[in-house]
């Protein structure tokens, strides 16, 4: 998994490099200085010359100079490798997700895949920045220093040896306890938020049903439940502290004692004052970077969850993928279902669809209706391979639409979904979604069909207005219409309308149908609706229910046929005489 | 280490709130806490003092070599110190577990008394904020204050602490030195402050491209499938590397910036070092007459500790400078809550009560206290005799007005007569008021004027809760909460048992398609019954309010969007549970009020046309032009 992720370094792998060499850099001069000042002190102790303690403090200030450079330059060159790696991440899974079929969109919510490519990558940026940076740092600053001080204050280095491996045991079983802990109570403080937002969303509901003391109580006591676990964590990893801080008097005591006795029994030959100082800056060096690297550690493992949620996404493969020889041509708008069967999920026990056969002339107009849950929408999304059968074969113009390929099937096969959606730009922006390279007189053309001119010419800036994200700008009815419009310009053999003028009123509705009629004779027109009076011009209609076909024929056969028809009808003709 | 008031003004008392809120939370334990902190800070800024004591003894010693005499003057100021440190170690500890605990608890507190007051606030509220905003005050704004409270607040205390200290320490031993890390720490605040700057200026751009990324990143998968089926993938990939590749210019940039800060402050405190240590040793050589509160020559034994504090003292005001920018934010944070805090609840004046009742053949009603299935209003009267007006559902309103802002009217001298068993419905286009009249028989909001009685009585009497209670409503929205589906039909009426529940989803239409789900009643229902189509979701809803058996039933779009054959099932279902029942319909889909009582169709919050369907339909007025299709309802 890891090794996929970072594939995504690619053209800052130069920079990946140099941070931690740069970083090492920092470190040999940040080991050597205390041994610098130690002499510094030694000289100054021994009343020698000015010269002498400027030559030294000169040397110093020349490699905290030097230390500054590597230490600035490391940190420019792994933000930009870390931002670089965390764009390339982002691109990929944005590509990835192009590549989605409808299933693994169902797969995945829109929300978790904002997550993934915000949050998720900016922790694993997070990671890989700490990576190259300290998680270098803190073992190269560990040894160095380790083996400065053992040169410099030979046995007084003892300390060290007795000192790291008890911080080190107690940083991990720290480490090793509270993560666990962390874990769980931070799944129990995710859902704790989720119930608050359910609540804030809900307030209608909880009001008017006078729950708001049911709530509160719920609420207190699952805030109760994690401020428990909360504690638990927190105070295990509370002894951090206190621990590192028992090491560093250890240290100083340790130190003070026999490096004292070093001295005065040496006579200060072997080892002086100075010596004594730079250890206990070592002293603080060495347990520091222990503390870090446990830190880092720490941070490290909870950005684990984070690349295993890009890395599903990554390793999602799109189930539907263009055929091996794929066909360009498609002959007409002809339809066959041929004994087709198809369920969402391999698993799931019952079909969606259950031995669907039919034809369709091209050309024809065709009308679906049925109940919710009866498949109307999976039924046509097979046609353009939003979804792939799971048994039998849907044909379009003669061939299997496996065969052809895929941006020729879905450019012939124009559907105005059900859940459709405009996006942010100019009405002329989202029109062109369905060509780009239309004239503005096709625009115009294709508004005009979908009966949409007329309000979008009523508008201020007519094509140019601005829809905002989502269309909300738009009301219900001049969204579809301008959907339509979007899909017509296509120009398809197939034209699948999924219960797209639900909020368009009847006259326009019969408006935009009768264009059809006049304007696209040749493309076979799909039809879902819920109103009867959108199908009963059809030449055929297609009934649904549970998932089969119910009976296929035409609407007045169906009237003196078909009872599910027949109710649909009358229920929505009852009472007043029909237009 | 940017000062204070290069931010945006925070309210004054801010924090003393918070502290005071901590205090009245734990009295004991704060201070305690806040004693044990002060203590071990003080300890672990005077090693120095020690040092310099085994320094000069070592010193005295070195020549003659003579261990043993100077052990036993060594060993004496080394137990002391050790058991300065065992104490301090032991308040150390004691503080950060208290911290671990207050801190947890704390915040725990201050969620609940968030929640428990969210619940109390108008539905106004909820109207006018954005639910995303209200979420940040419970995610964002809480974690700035536990930052506040777990680190901000104990650092203010400890690094301030070892600051005084060691700042005394250095003017006792040597004023000189003193005066060279002060004006070192005010280089440090310069650099600090420019490339902080450089730093913030980039975190802003970042995280407008951020923003841009993300919301980008939304439109699109929310509209995948329409991608898809354009075939518009590279387009999107196309538009998407623009707005990557700017995010990486800006974030690169504000990292670098924030990344170079450590070094370069660590750096400077390596110089300061230095310099210490080269000004010491010339003063030193040259014999330079010290300016101390000592009084004290200026010796080795001085210049080696004073190295360590000259460490310990940038390191301190260096971490002091770095809460201030937490401080800075927490403070915002915690603004935002106490605003939530201080938000004015809902009000309610209400003293009509609702009680069970026994009813006897003479329409005598006496107050019962255990559950009777019949309900009655309990109306105590300022002269002290109490009335009861058994439930009916009758519902009037008279020539009410109504505006959400005091501007806009919406409704204007609208009238509705809603008798018991009566089914009423609106119909008119999004805006027209339809929701609001609804709004205001369940008192979400408050007339501006006319009256609204039921059951004869004015609804501002009637106690919220009660008048609530009595009302069952499906909204458009449906809200599902996460629990089985059962668990979500009981919410209507929290001591239901199975079977009620089950009867209730029967009456619904629902009970068909639940059985089919995978663990049927016991089905889990997350993130508001996603894995539900929305009309399925309707169906949970009307069972839900069907399982609370009100008088009166609201139904508001709740079938516009299941089937009309299924919603033909429902409304018989719903008909036969109303019966003798007042219900008000809204609904965009002629079909579903077509058998109603009374159909009002409102304008611009006019009723302009009330009567039966077949009544509108002879008017040949706005609703006979909605029914024929010559109009479209937005």
């Amino acid at each position: 998994m890891i090794k996929r992720l970072l594939q995504s370094v690619g053209q800052y792998k130069k920079l990946s490099i140099l941070t931690p060499l740069l970083i090492v850099g920092e470190v040999i001069i940040e080991c050597i200085m205390p041994t610098e000042i130690a002499y510094l002190v030694n000289e100054i102790k021994a009343g020698s010359d000015l010269s002498n303690v400027l030559r030294h403090g000169l040397i110093l200030f020349v490699l905290a100079l030097i230390s500054l450079a590597f230490g600035a330059s490391a940190a420019f060159t792994a933000s930009k490798a870390s931002s670089g790696f965390a764009k390339n991440l982002r691109r990929r899974i944005f590509e990835k997700t192009q590549t989605f079929s409808f299933e693994n969109i169902d797969k995945f919510s829109s929300a978790s895949l904002v997550t993934r490519m915000t949050t998720d990558v900016s922790y694993v940026q997070m990671a890989y920045m700490m990576i190259i940076r300290i998680a270098v740092r803190s073992p190269f600053m560990l040894v160095f220093s380790t083996v400065m001080a053992f040169r410099l204050g030979k046995s007084l280095a003892v300390s060290f040896v007795i000192v790291i491996p008890f911080l080190a045991t107690g940083l991990i079983l720290i480490a090793k306890n509270a993560m666990p802990a962390f874990r769980a109570v931070f799944k129990k403080y995710d859902k704790l938020n989720e119930s608050i937002e359910e609540n804030v969303m809900a307030m209608r509901t909880v009001k008017g049903f006078v729950r708001e003391e049911y709530e509160k109580k719920k609420f207190g006591s699952a805030a109760e439940n994690i401020r428990k676990d909360f504690t638990k964590a927190e105070r295990i990893v509370a002894l951090n502290s206190p621990l590192m801080q028992f090491c560093m008097y250890f240290n100083i005591v340790f130190i003070m004692y026999f490096g004292g006795k070093l001295i005065i029994e040496g006579r200060g030959v072997d080892i002086d004052v100075g010596q004594l100082s730079a250890m206990l800056t070592y002293g603080v060096q060495i347990l520091f970077s222990l503390m870090m690297f446990s830190m880092i550690f720490v941070m490290l493992t909870m950005s684990l969850e984070s690349m295993r949620r890009i890395d599903e996404v990554l390793c999602e493969e799109s189930a539907i993928t263009n055929p091996e020889n794929p066909v360009y041509e498609i002959k007409d708008g002809s339809i066959d279902f041929e004994d087709v069967s198809f369920k969402y999920s391999a698993k799931s026990d019952n079909y969606a669809l259950a031995d669907v056969s039919f034809h369709i002339n091209s050309g024809e107009t065709i009308g679906i209706i049925g109940g919710t849950g009866s498949s109307k929408s999976t039924l046509i999304q097979l046609i353009s391979r939003l979804y792939d059968v799971t048994v039998g074969s849907v044909k379009l113009g003669g061939t299997d639409v496996r065969e052809y390929d895929l941006v020729t099937l879905r450019d012939a096969v124009s559907v105005v979904l059900q859940k459709n959606v405009l996006f942010s730009g100019t009405i002329k922006d989202n029109l062109r979604w369905g060509n780009k390279n239309a004239t503005d007189e096709e625009l115009i053309e294709a508004c005009k069909l979908a009966q949409a001119d007329e309000f979008i010419s009523q508008f201020p800036d007519g094509y140019d207005t601005m829809i905002e994200q989502g269309g909300t700008n738009v009301s219900g009815g001049q969204k579809q219409r301008i959907c339509i419009a979007r899909a017509l310009l296509k120009k398809p053999k197939v034209l699948i309308l999924d219960d797209s003028t639900s909020a368009v009123d009847t006259r326009t509705d019969a408006l935009i149908r009768k264009g059809f009629e006049s304007y696209i004779p040749d493309t076979t027109k799909i039809i879902i609706a819920q109103r009867i009076a959108s199908v009963e011009h059809a030449d055929r209609v297609i009934v649904m229910d549970n998932g089969k076909i119910d009976a296929i024929g035409t609407p007045e056969y169906l009237l003196e046929n078909n009872q599910i028809y027949k109710e649909v009808y009358e229920q929505q003709n009852k009472g007043g005489e029909q237009k | 280490m940017k000062k204070a008031n290069s931010r945006p003004p925070i309210k004054k008392g801010v924090l003393g709130r918070v502290i005071k809120m901590l205090f009245s939370f734990y009295p004991v334990l704060v201070p305690l806490t806040a004693l044990c902190i002060l203590f071990s800070a003080i300890v672990s800024s005077s090693p120095s003092l020690f040092q310099q004591q085994i320094i000069e003894i070592i010193q005295a010693y070195t020549e003659s070599g003579d261990w043993q005499t100077a052990a036993e003057k060594i060993v004496p100021l080394l137990i002391v110190l050790i058991s300065l440190y065992l104490l301090s170690l032991i308040s150390m500890f004691t503080y950060t577990q208290l911290m671990a605990y207050i801190t947890q608890g704390f915040l725990s507190k201050m969620r609940c008394a968030m929640f428990d007051k969210m619940q109390n606030l108008p539905i106004k509220y909820f109207d006018t904020h954005k639910h995303g905003d209200i979420m940040s005050i419970y995610t964002n704004d809480i974690d700035t204050l536990r930052q506040l409270v777990s680190q901000t607040l104990p650092t203010l205390i400890q690094s301030g602490a070892i600051v005084l200290v060691v700042m005394s320490i250095m003017i006792y031993f040597c004023g000189w030195l003193t005066l060279v890390v002060l004006l070192g720490v005010i280089a440090m605040f310069i650099v600090s402050k420019k490339v902080g700057g450089g730093a913030s200026k980039y975190f802003v751009r970042n995280q407008k491209s951020l923003g841009r990324v993300e919301g980008y990143v939304q439109e699109t998968m929310n509209g995948q499938k329409v991608v898809k089926v354009f075939n518009h993938e590279a387009e999107c990939e196309e538009e998407f590397n623009k707005l990557n590749e700017q995010l990486f210019e800006d974030g690169y940039r504000a990292n670098a910036y924030a990344n170079t800060l450590g070094p370069v402050i660590g750096n400077i405190g390596n110089i300061l070092y230095v310099l210490t240590a080269m000004i010491g040793g010339i003063l030193l050589v040259l014999n330079a007459p010290n300016f101390s509160l000592s009084g004290d020559p200026l010796r080795i034994s001085v210049v080696i500790p004073f190295l360590g504090m000259t460490r310990q003292f940038t390191g301190n005001v260096n971490s002091l400078s770095q809460q201030f920018n937490t401080l800075v934010m927490a403070l915002a944070g915690a603004d935002r809550i106490f605003t939530l805090m201080d938000e004015e609840p809902e009000t309610d004046d209400g003293y009509v009560m609702l009680v069970n009742a026994n009813i006897d053949e003479n329409g005598n009603i006496t107050e019962s206290k255990e559950r009777t299935g019949k309900w009655a209003w309990k109306h105590p009267h300022g002269d002290g005799t109490t009335t009861y007006t058994a439930l009916a559902g009758d519902v009037r309103m008279f020539d009410v007005d109504f505006s959400y802002d005091g501007k806009k009217q919406v409704l204007t001298d609208v009238s509705v007569y809603a008798e018991p068993g009566q089914k009423v419905a609106f119909v008119g286009a999004t805006g027209a008021g339809k929701t609001t009249i609804t709004n205001l028989i369940n008192r979400f909001y408050d007339i501006a004027d006319g009256k609204i009685r039921y059951d004869g009585i004015n609804i501002n009497k009637i106690k919220k809760a009660d008048l609530r209670a009595s009302l069952g409503i499906v909204l458009q929205d449906t809200n599902l909460f996460t629990d089985t589906v059962i668990g979500n039909i009981r919410y209507g009426k929290l001591d239901a048992t199975d079977e009620e529940c089950i009867e209730a989803a029967k009456l619904a239409g629902a009970d068909d398609f639940i059985t089919r789900l995978p663990e049927g009643y016991n089905t889990m229902l997350t993130n508001n019954g996603a894995n539900l189509s929305q009309g399925q979701r309707q169906l949970i809803a009307i069972a839900r309010a069907a399982v609370a058996n009100p008088p009166v039933m609201i139904l508001d779009e709740a079938t516009s969007s299941i089937d009309t054959r299924t919603e033909a099932i429902v409304s018989r279902g719903m008909d036969k549970l109303m019966e003798g029942r007042t219900v008000f319909v809204i609904a965009h889909r002629l079909s579903t009020v077509m058998n109603s009582d009374v159909i009002m169709v409102l304008d611009h919050g006019k009723i302009i046309e009330r009567g039966s369907h077949e009544k509108l339909i002879e008017q040949k007025g706005t609703y006979y032009q909605l029914y024929t299709g010559a109009f479209e309802l937005e």
